[in-house]
């Protein structure tokens, strides 16, 4: 498979920019890069799901443009993906032959098709019951059953997205066996992922994506964990703001020994321990899906933790409601504003009461302080630049950024004394980030201790006092921003750095 | 004009449904060659009678409690089908108790109401502890103690239980509320000697509550919150489950009334045909209304105009049911009404928005931070 | 919304899977039945409530099952299909209608053929709503439940009155549909007279479900049937079912989900017409006006009894019409039931003993000995107790096996083309 050229633009943002790839058959091709590199946009062309702007796309040799999935399946192309598309409550047989059912008469024929599945099974490693619930099975197991599905209508170019994301070591182990048994028969595998240590592990070759474009294509025999880290994230980090420091040594926030594990086994946060000082920003960096979500969450209220303790200027937090919390002091800037954040159709001085609805000024004993809210609205719109003609607009009607920025505001004024931010400039202009950087650094310069985890290396590095990786829900990894080199910072992010498959 | 304009957009949906439902009436009217033009104008005509008004109003009355009773949960995104149990045991039982006292006459009537908001709240608690402690949906339980409630009143209104033989006939019923009990009514219309049921009065507190509790107080916010984005809500700090439990008792307590104005202005007993299926009323009302207090007032009208103006149908041989017709198609069309009317307002409001903010200089941004991905 | 467990109000909940039927699946049931038998005969012998399985309580309780186990049968039908069909009540009632109008004029069997028409109807203006317009699957029930009646009481009194016999509330008479028994067992009727324990009562139990079925009837029976096959042994049915279980997935895989799901309601619509067909033509000879008596929501029971599948299905509809028929047969017998539940109350609550769970067998041990008092204490039971058994027997369901319960995952979600996660 060979791709030439490929663009492709969305509004506002080139998402591929002239990606040269050749996938020769019979081998694993690994395609690395972070978050926001452009990696599922190319995914989305290469199954079908998108059409490039610009760029040939050639399959054997044949030139081929995809008109929907099913083009790319005709022509052999399997895409497993990160999320499975799984029926939980259907069998694996039902799972795997569902659009493509094997018939005998009227009948659907389950006995040739639990033969096939036996047979694909033993064949390349992946063997699992063709009768057994979906929903029984582990995660490991899934997978099989996508990657079966696939083979099933004859792939021979299987995708993988992320495929390791979910999988404990012992599985991992297992899949690229599997993979390596699909290879000797032919098949070629695109492996996406930005877990290097796996990816050198089990891939020929390695293109490295960044910033919507193929910077290289490597050979994992001469490549280090480190260099690859470095073409991944580049070799310019930012330089951060040099400014007086205002952390002080008493801490507003401490975590101990923090645990939660799912149903399944999973650890997704491990044995998290953390102590953020009044004045202090501790940023957390990491790929997205590592425990991150999680460890706001457990912070926040909304889930329970199976284990460890959470602090609050000294006082044991870790059995108090969400509202508790909040009153206390807590603000919260969430990940997916849409949804954790807004009241998409209500207007904006009834989302500035959210999240505070038991403090002024946005209620008064047990009413709703109308007149306060929408004075304190309008505060917040003129203090933070959120764009709109009024404070009665329905929310959904603001753009992400000013969206953004109200909650900002919001979370900002009742003097909280800990703010979780999550992705708090994610989707927002450029002015509108400045903005509230500065605001965050005004914040803390008045003592308020902030948690902040980012995707963005610009942000991280650019306001915090100090740095941590986080890994498959352990913190391993601890920088001072204003030392950290790209190399340290991606090698930790990714596992590179001494952390066994 | 933008005043003009908001106006437009909150009515827009009912008066669609309502011209669309109208248009299907009148087709199938043509189906069985009656004209569509002179049923509407002698239900008019029969309406615009003193009498008839009075009909309407009372029977307005009694949705209205049927209405806001679901529209308290509609708000929590909870279906209380369960209001048509909830107002027949919650009258029985307050008939029982209120033919049984003697009190005084206003504690005598208050007492006849709480006892009913009490019983209509017990009974949706039953619903909403086992949808909040064992996740079951309301819509069926609601719908499975609606059955039980029905075979409860009949095992209870047996002669030896709680009911007694009225006189001269072979109706059971309660015992009688004797006058202390009673709620006089109001002369609200010249030229008839028919009067409204008094309990307008406390129709309309119901609705003053209503609106501001839902729309003043701190409490009626979470509940909104928790309707409109269950995840915002908590992440906000909202306690879903005791939401969850205060809404549903709420929405039975006000159940609880729909049977008050007829048994209060006009039967004073619980007898075998008091009117049932007034639940379904009110959804159907509550949606047309859009869960606003002053927009079921309407829709109660509407839907009072409608099944009592039909009576007058009879004389023309025209089955009375046709307006079961109209209701029925109403409620249909005015949820996919709403829908399209939302997504176009949705698309407005950011045209809108956008326009106004072109006056000003815009910094095109390229979109920061995990873009693409 | 999906129609039973809302899992996000306690997510702690682990859910248990009962998983496709296996040999010892089986083998529990026959077991169970047995023991089931068992019981009745035992406590017939005691209390010589006759009744408890005599050939005229099984064949009434057939009949009685019949209607229930059909509109359960549509609600399963559509909610495999992802839509939530609370409407089965008015496509019912569209149903009794459509029999008696046509029925009386051109005999029984077209009036069961316009019965599944009007139902189908009925089930197609819910696809309509909720599938292309989307909306809200509870919404549109309730609606068409109201449409339903009155549709049928407004061409009741256009279509009927005046009619010979019949008026604006019912239909003139309609032609009987055969029946017929299985020759052979009518020797068993000796057999039952004699009162042996368990032989008789089985010999009852055979000669209720063999003597004078309405060919109605045998072909319901075969609808269960056949909607297994369909549904879990069918390409077809495989598809339809993924549209209520991943709608998504589906679609990924090629599957056209609007279309499954339009089969599945209007299907749905079409057997509650079917059992509206069942009333009027078999059970009552005439439409009459209430005739479906809430049927449409107990079959939904029956659904939900039965955990959306057709075997269970039919069990649960089974259960609720047996307790239909004995309640109008025999209040001894009736009676005697709440003896035979105490047993059973009570065997449960010794077998939770010796696997150690002491709150449950407590539990068991408590309510049990209250029925056992509550028998022994009294002579009859109101009818509304057997009224209120399959809408009680429903709420303990959902409350007590929440977490065996197993509805399709998609239920009652909405669905559109293209937005998939």
């Amino acid at each position: 498979m060979e791709l030439r050229g490929i663009t492709k633009r969305f509004p506002g943002v080139v998402a591929n920019r002239d990606i040269d790839i050749t996938v020769t058959r019979g081998t694993v091709h690994a395609i690395v890069g972070e978050n926001g590199a452009g990696k599922s946009t190319l995914m989305k062309i290469l199954y079908g799901m998108q059409r490039p702007d610009e760029g040939t796309i050639e399959v054997d040799g044949q030139q081929v443009t995809f008109a929907n999935p099913s083009d790319a399946i005709a022509r052999g192309i399997g895409m497993v993906h990160q999320h499975f598309m799984l029926a939980d409550n259907l069998t694996v047989l039902e799972n795997v032959v569902l659009g493509a059912e094997p018939r005998s008469g009227l009948r659907l024929d389950a006995a040739t098709a639990r033969r096939r599945i036996r047979e694909l099974g033993e064949q390349y490693g992946l063997g699992v019951d063709p009768d057994a619930l979906v929903e029984d099975l582990g995660v490991g197991e899934r997978q099989r059953v996508e990657i079966l599905k696939v083979l099933y209508r004859g792939a021979r170019i299987l995708i993988l997205d992320e495929p390791t994301a979910v999988l404990v070591p012992q599985e991992v182990e297992d899949l690229f066996q599997a993979l390596r048994e699909l290879k000797s028969e032919g098949l070629s595998i695109i492996f996406i992922s930005h877990k290097l240590d796996e990816v050198l592990g089990v891939a020929d070759v390695i293109t490295v994506i960044r910033r919507g474009t193929t910077v290289a294509t490597v050979d994992p025999k001469d490549t280090t964990a480190r260099q690859l880290a470095e073409l991944m994230v580049g070799s310019e980090l930012p330089s951060p703001a040099t400014t007086e420091s205002t952390v002080t040594d008493v801490p507003e926030l401490t975590v101990e020994h923090l645990t939660l594990t799912v149903p399944g086994g999973r650890a997704v946060l491990d044995d998290v321990s953390l102590t953020i000082h009044r004045g202090e920003v501790l940023g957390i960096a990491g790929v997205e899906g590592n425990g991150q979500a999680e460890l706001i969450e457990t912070l926040l209220g909304t889930r329970t933790p199976t284990g460890g303790r959470i602090l609050l200027g000294g006082e044991d937090i870790t059995q108090w409601s969400t509202r508790r919390r909040r009153e206390a002091g807590i603000g919260y800037i969430p990940e997916d504003r849409t949804r954790h954040g807004l009241l998409l159709e209500a207007s904006l001085w009834e989302n500035r009461i959210l999240g505070h609805q038991t403090q002024a000024p946005n209620s008064r004993g047990p009413l709703i302080d109308r007149s306060g809210a929408r004075d304190d609205t309008e505060r917040i719109v003129r203090e933070y630049d959120v764009r709109t003609p009024s404070v009665d607009v329905f929310a959904s009607a603001l753009s992400g950024g000013n969206q953004q920025k109200l909650i900002v505001g919001r979370e900002m004024s009742n003097e909280p004394s800990v703010l979780l931010a999550a992705h708090p400039t994610r989707g927002v202009d450029v002015g509108a980030q400045a903005a509230i950087w500065e605001q965050l650094r005004a914040a803390r310069a008045r003592g308020l201790a902030v948690l902040l985890i980012s995707a963005d290396l610009d942000e991280l590095i650019g306001l915090s006092d100090s740095l941590q990786v986080i890994l498959r829900g352990r913190l391993v990894a601890a920088f001072d921003p204003q030392k950290v080199n790209p190399e340290q910072l991606g090698s930790a992010m990714t596992g590179a750095g001494g952390e066994a498959a | 004009m933008r005043l003009l304009r908001r106006i437009g957009l909150v009515l827009a949906a009912p008066v669609l449904a309502i011209v669309f439902s109208v248009a299907v009436t009148s087709l199938v009217l043509l189906a069985i060659k009656a004209s569509p033009l002179d049923t509407f104008s002698t239900m008019l005509n029969y309406a615009a009678q003193p009498r008839t008004q009075v009909l309407i109003i009372n029977s307005a009355v009694t949705y209205y409690f049927a209405a806001v009773a679901v529209a308290v949960g509609f708000r929590m995104n909870l279906f209380n089908i369960g209001v048509d149990g909830q107002y027949r045991l919650a009258a029985m039982l307050a008939a029982s108790v209120g033919g049984a006292v003697a009190l005084p006459a206003p504690l005598h009537v208050v007492l006849i109401l709480v006892t009913a908001m009490l019983v209509g709240g017990l009974w949706a608690a039953v619903a909403a502890v086992l949808k909040v402690r064992r996740g079951v949906s309301e819509v069926i339980s609601t719908i499975m103690l609606n059955f039980i409630a029905t075979g409860i009143i009949a095992y209870l209104l047996a002669p030896g239980r709680l009911a007694v033989t009225t006189q001269g006939s072979n109706n059971l019923g309660t015992k009688p509320i004797p006058p202390s009990g009673q709620v006089p009514g109001i002369s609200l219309i010249p030229g008839t000697q028919a009067q409204v049921y008094g309990l307008i009065v406390l129709a309309i507190l119901v609705g003053v509550a209503y609106w501001f509790v839902l729309g003043r107080t701190r409490f009626g916010f979470d509940l909104r919150a928790t309707g409109m984005s269950e995840a915002a809500a908590v992440a906000s700090g909202v306690d879903v489950r005791r939401m969850v439990l205060s809404a549903m008792v709420i929405s039975g307590a006000v159940a609880g009334l729909v049977g008050m104005p007829q048994l209060l202005g006009a039967s004073y007993t619980y007898s075998l045909d008091f009117p049932a299926g007034l639940g379904f009323t009110g959804i159907g009302i509550a949606l047309l209304g859009r869960n606003d207090p002053v927009g079921i007032a309407v829709g109660c009208l509407l839907w009072g105009f409608l099944d009592n103006s039909a009576q007058i149908l009879n004389l023309e041989n025209i089955p009375v049911e046709i307006v079961q017709i109209t209701q029925g198609i109403i409620v249909l069309s005015v949820v996919v009404a709403y829908e399209l009317v939302r997504r176009y307002r949705v698309v407005a409001e950011q045209r809108d928005v956008a326009r106004a903010l072109a006056a000003t200089p815009k910094d095109e941004p390229a979109l920061a931070g995990g873009a693409g991905s | 919304m999906s129609l039973t467990n809302d899992r996000a109000i306690d997510s702690e909940i682990v859910t248990t899977s009962p998983g496709a039927w296996r040999m010892r699946d089986w083998r529990s049931v026959l077991t169970a039945v047995g023991a089931g038998i068992l019981l009745l005969s035992a406590v017939r012998v005691l209390t010589s409530a006759d009744a408890l399985t005599s050939a005229g309580t099984v064949g009434a309780a057939l009949a009685a099952t019949v209607p229930i186990a059909m509109a359960g049968l549509g609600g399963l039908w559509s909610e495999r299909a992802g839509v939530v069909n609370i409407g089965l009540e008015g496509m019912m009632i569209l149903g009794t209608f459509g029999a008696g109008w046509i029925g009386w004029q051109h005999g029984p069997w077209a009036g069961v053929g316009s019965a599944v028409v009007f139902g189908a109807l009925g089930g197609l203006l819910h696809a309509v709503a909720t599938v292309t317009f989307g909306v809200d699957h509870i919404v549109s029930g309730v609606a068409i439940n109201i449409l339903g009646l009155g549709v049928t009481r407004f061409l009741a009194s256009i279509l009927l009155e005046g009619t010979p016999g019949g008026g604006r509330t019912q239909s003139p008479p309609i032609p009987p549909v055969g029946s017929f028994s299985v020759p052979g067992f009518g020797a068993l009727d000796t057999i039952e007279k004699k009162h042996w324990l368990l032989i008789s009562d089985l010999a009852g139990i055979v000669r209720g479900l063999t003597t004078n079925l309405s060919y109605i009837t045998i072909l319901a029976l075969l609808l269960v049937l056949l909607t297994y096959l369909v549904l879990w042994r069918t390409p077809f049915g495989l598809r339809l079912r993924s549209c209520g279980e991943d709608p998504y997935t589906a679609e990924s895989l090629g599957v056209n989900v609007y279309r499954y799901k339009y089969v599945g309601v209007v299907v749905s619509g079409a057997l509650a017409g079917f059992g509206g067909a069942f009333l009027a033509v078999v059970a009552a000879n005439i439409y009459r006006e209430g005739q479906t008596g809430g049927r449409g929501f107990i079959g939904l029971a029956a659904m939900i009894f039965g955990n959306w599948r057709p075997g269970g299905l039919l069990a649960g509809a089974g259960l609720f019409g047996y307790t239909d028929a004995l309640q109008l047969r025999s209040a001894v017998a009736v009676h005697a039931l709440l003896l035979i539940i105490a047993i059973a109350l009570l065997a449960g609550a010794a077998w939770q003993l010796w696997r150690r769970r002491f709150v449950s067998a407590a539990v068991l041990a408590v309510i049990g000995a209250g029925l056992l008092t509550w028998y022994l204490r009294t002579d009859t039971l109101p009818g509304q107790v057997t009224f209120v058994a399959p809408y009680v027997t429903t709420l303990l369901v959902l409350a007590v096996a929440s977490q065996r319960l197993r509805p399709p995952k998609a239920d009652g979600q909405p669905y559109r083309r293209g937005e998939g996660r």
